[in-house]
């Protein structure tokens, strides 16, 4: 007996379950399709071939008219389903057109997602879904004009690279901070974004829309952080919805999707759902595999033989975009239960990450070479133990292990001749490697000597060395250097110096190209690396706060039972009845339990609960106060006494210096907490000969000291010199504040420093030479310019409302 | 089916914890910290570390763990567990993730 067969949409999925069919029961069904499209089944994932100018419609054509005929189909164009009569067993489309099914299949796809601000109905708004939006785009994108694609994920960037294919300037906007998150590690995201900007392509991460602009027509998007990209053509594709409207006007039980069966049967006998609308099992899919595999099972149920039934499994990810090979597939997470082995390639942006668990593989990144994905897959699918080879894995079925998987000096290779090598006295690879080879030189004193290079300050002593190792090979062997942490076999200033030298601008750059052994670093690493990143790239970088301790992400400092403390900046260690009565206010409104003067003139307000704090500082601000950054590796205190404005011993005005350093310096973060001091006269009332940096005012001026300690170790400071005017003296003070910005180790104090560098070194860089004091100088001045933002009138006003707030809160009978 | 629904208490969205971050979560007396991995997994302890309390809801998360700010207790987020060297263990509350929204077992 011959079945009627009605479908609703002719996607890939319905096109492959009728091939199925056909196959199966050639004469079992009489088939009638509703298309909303006014053409045949094309091969949507080559859209991105139409789009980059590689492809036809006609080459991505998967059944012609003549299919349709043969297979005595009848295909309605054009004709968009408007409801369904479960009752009569009869879909009607919008052009009145009426079938009447013993089977119905939904098949509606999905409707791209379009984010919710102002103009994004503007003509020139376009989605990535059909052959109407490519051509779309192709009408409005010539070649010269620019186009914004919202949304980095699989689709975006495939549109992003045809686009670019085509001659036009690219944006991809992203809200997240790298690329296609869902499908790849930060590691892998950071290559790919790399590789795209080398096409040409502008990426915006952590960037969100806030509105697209024109009048009339797309003219630019509006970014939340105020700028505005100019373009004529924006692209939406931000994610897809299953498409279960008509379902759910059906009365058919819709979740994410249309819920089927695992026999891709709705709770109608009679109707099934496959494809994007479906949700089988609770999940819903849009890669085309799973889709393929839906289709397969729903031939078989309408071809009444052996029943099939869908089971989830895991689909590989691939971007089809030319020249980029990226391939993953399976759960990438970390957990203790689970190792991983990474290999990477920094010189040929290579990145592989296995993932194993029990010995068996569950998750593969790969990028830039995905020769192996295959393979990796298979025994991650048959659930393999890998321990055999285990050593080798990562090189995939051809590899063998020969040493060590990771080379230490591959970075060090891997630079460019130009690369600079050493800050202090500008010297660049190229100089350093022709100079051994020209001199024959075997020593680090030769060289330095020679070259200069590592001869100031010794940052780069280790950089120098593995120079020394490529050229000289088993004729060198350096001092141990102790590495950062166990992600690395990079010391601290090892790490410092490439940042530099290879304009490393992100946390996962700087893992990939120094082939950091771990995806995703450590506790260890991270604060260190956020430091440098921050340090190095004033205004470029985007500070990642989760790579920061709590008390720098909250602007607080944590105590030991979970409250925080709050202290307020008083420039100079100087108060006045107004603020103090601001203070009294504020721990009576929050029934703060304790007030504590702190060594550094400060007031410290002790016990205050997390979710008060904004309250608190907004009242705080409304005094005047901001943050005295008491929780911070950074500027924290000038320390005065009254100077010659009160005390009869006084040579300077010890306070206004106190607080023209603190105005000039404040906000800056340093490799670990400085504290300053303004004394007088010699009589030191301030205290700042036992400070990171002081000043002992005299008759003939300024006495400039630095790198005294009085906590775990006590230490006298050194002195630096004596300068003659307050501006002189905070030109220095800046300039020494630089330099340890610049060279200082991750949590490493000032004297810690100077002892590491030389104290005569520092001295003669910042008194010795004008020029270089000035341009440390200018450095800190344009750090600054960036970092004097008050975090606390920030927070106040609503920023990082999650740091505060709990998600949810409820009564615990509430939950009964 | 009352019986089931009942335990699993819908807290919030994953989008509202970043990635490598946590949010307290207060049920009843006890909090629970939930945590977002850098990809995406979420899980949720009791918030209070085994060594002297520490709100575990503000320490780094890594490597499918967190450090806890009082004094760098490593605890593991699957099992609980303290890592290395320290010995103790919070309790793990069972969590879902269904699109987008975050259950908790409240009963647990």
């Amino acid at each position: 007996m011959t079945q009627d067969v009605v479908i609703v949409g002719n996607g890939m999925a319905p096109g492959r379950m009728l091939e199925h069919l056909f196959e199966a029961a050639p004469e079992r069904s009489r088939v009638t399709i509703f298309s909303a499209e006014p053409r045949v089944n094309y091969d949507r994932i080559l859209l991105s071939s139409v789009l980059a100018g590689a492809k036809q419609f006609e080459d991505i054509v998967i059944h012609d008219d003549d299919w349709y005929a043969r297979h005595d189909v009848t295909l309605h164009k054009g004709q968009k389903v408007v409801g369904i009569d479960r009752e009569a067993k009869i879909v009607t489309s919008q052009g009145g057109h009426r079938a009447r099914y013993d089977k119905l299949v939904i098949a509606t796809g999905s409707f791209p997602f379009v984010i919710p601000v102002p103009g994004n109905d503007l003509p020139g708004v376009v989605a990535y879904r059909d052959i109407d939006d490519v051509n779309t785009m192709l009408g409005a994108a010539k070649a010269g004009t620019s186009a914004v694609v919202i949304g980095g994920g699989l689709l975006g960037l495939e549109a992003a690279a045809g686009l670019r294919e085509r001659g036009v300037e690219v944006t991809v906007v992203h809200v997240m901070p790298t690329l296609m998150e869902r499908q790849l590690d930060p590691a892998a995201g950071y290559l790919l974004q790399k590789k795209l900007e080398a096409r040409g392509i502008t990426i915006l991460t952590k960037a969100n829309t806030k509105a697209i602009v024109g009048s009339g027509r797309v003219e630019g998007v509006e970014l939340a952080d105020g700028r505005t990209i100019p373009a004529t053509l924006v692209v939406m594709a931000v994610g897809i919805r299953p498409n279960i409207a008509l379902a759910q006007g059906a009365g058919l039980p819709v979740r994410r999707g249309i819920v089927t069966d695992a026999r891709m049967v709705t709770v109608d006998p009679d109707i099934l759902a496959v494809g994007e609308c479906a949700e089988v099992e609770g999940n819903v899919y849009g890669l085309v595999a799973p889709l393929y595999e839906m289709a397969k099972v729903a031939a078989a149920t309408l071809s009444g033989g052996p029943e099939l039934r869908f089971s989830h499994a895991d689909t590989p990810t691939k971007l089809k975009v030319t020249g980029i090979d990226l391939y993953s597939v399976g759960d990438f997470a970390e957990a203790e239960d689970r190792e991983e082995i990474v290999l990477r390639d920094a010189a040929a942006g290579i990145y592989k990450r296995i993932v194993l668990k029990d010995n068996r593989i569950i998750g593969t990144v790969l990028f830039g070479d995905t020769a192996d994905g295959a393979w990796f897959n298979d025994l991650k699918k048959k659930e393999t133990d890998i321990s055999a080879v285990r050593h080798s894995l990562v090189l995939g079925p051809n590899g063998r292990a020969d040493g060590a998987l990771s080379d230490p000096l591959a970075p060090v290779v891997a630079l460019a001749d130009d690369a600079e090598i050493c800050g202090c006295n500008g010297v660049c690879k190229g100089r350093i490697v022709e100079t051994i080879a020209s001199k024959g030189l075997t020593t680090l004193d030769a060289v330095r000597a020679h070259t200069k290079a590592s001869a100031s300050c010794g940052s780069c002593t280790g950089l120098v060395e593995k120079l020394m190792i490529v050229a000289l090979g088993d004729r060198y062997r350096p001092a141990a250097v102790s590495p950062m942490c166990s992600c690395t076999d990079l010391g601290h200033d090892d790490v410092r110096r490439l940042i530099k030298a290879k304009s490393l601008k992100t946390i996962p750059a700087v893992m990939q190209e120094l082939q950091w052994r771990t995806s995703g670093g450590c506790a260890k690493c991270r604060p260190a690396l956020n430091y440098y990143l921050v340090c190095d790239w004033p205004g470029e970088y985007a500070d990642d706060y989760q790579s920061r301790f709590v008390n720098e992400r909250v602007h607080a400092n944590i105590q030991k039972d979970g409250t925080f403390s709050v202290v307020p900046r008083m420039w100079g260690g100087v108060t006045s009845a107004k603020e103090l009565r601001a203070i009294a206010d504020v721990v009576d409104r929050f029934g703060i339990p304790t007030v504590k003067v702190t060594g550094g003139q400060r007031i410290d307000m002790l016990g205050i609960q997390k979710h008060d704090l904004p309250a608190v500082w907004a009242e705080l601000g409304k005094a005047g106060f901001v943050s005295g950054h008491a929780y911070a590796k950074g500027v924290r205190t000038v320390k005065t006494c009254v100077g010659s404005e009160w005390c009869r011993f006084g040579t300077q005005d010890s306070t206004r210096l106190g607080i023209r350093i603190e105005k000039f310096t404040w906000g800056s973060w340093t490799p670990a907490k400085v504290k300053m001091a303004v004394s007088g006269c010699p009589r030191n009332c301030a205290e700042a000969t036992c400070k990171d940096i002081g000043v002992i005012c005299v008759d003939s001026g300024y006495e400039i000291h630095f790198a005294g300690a009085a906590g775990l170790d006590i230490k006298g400071t050194e002195i630096l010199g004596l300068v003659a005017s307050e501006d002189e003296a905070i030109e220095a003070i800046a300039a020494l504040l630089q330099m340890y910005r610049e060279q200082g180790r991750y949590l490493e104090r000032i004297y810690k420093w100077a002892k590491r560098i030389g104290v005569d070194e520092i001295r003669q860089q910042i008194l010795g030479e004008a020029a270089r004091r000035r341009h440390y100088f200018e450095r800190f001045v344009e750090s600054q310019r960036h970092a004097q933002v008050d975090p606390w009138s920030e927070r106040a006003a609503g920023k990082d409302r999650h740091e505060f707030e709990p998600m949810a809160i409820f009564a615990q009978d509430a939950a009964q | 089916m009352n019986q089931i629904t009942r335990q699993w208490q819908a807290v919030g969205s994953i989008a509202d914890i970043p990635r490598n971050g946590a949010r307290r979560v207060r049920l009843g007396e006890a909090p629970v910290a939930v945590f977002r991995t850098a990809d995406d997994r979420i899980f949720a302890v009791e918030d209070r570390c085994p060594h002297r309390g520490g709100p575990l809801s503000d320490g780094i998360v890594h490597d499918g763990c967190v450090t806890c700010p009082l004094h760098n207790w490593v605890i593991d987020l699957e099992t609980g567990a303290a890592r290395g060297a320290d010995e103790g263990a919070v309790r793990t509350i069972p969590i879902q993730l269904d699109g987008d929204t975050i259950y908790l077992c409240a009963s647990g």
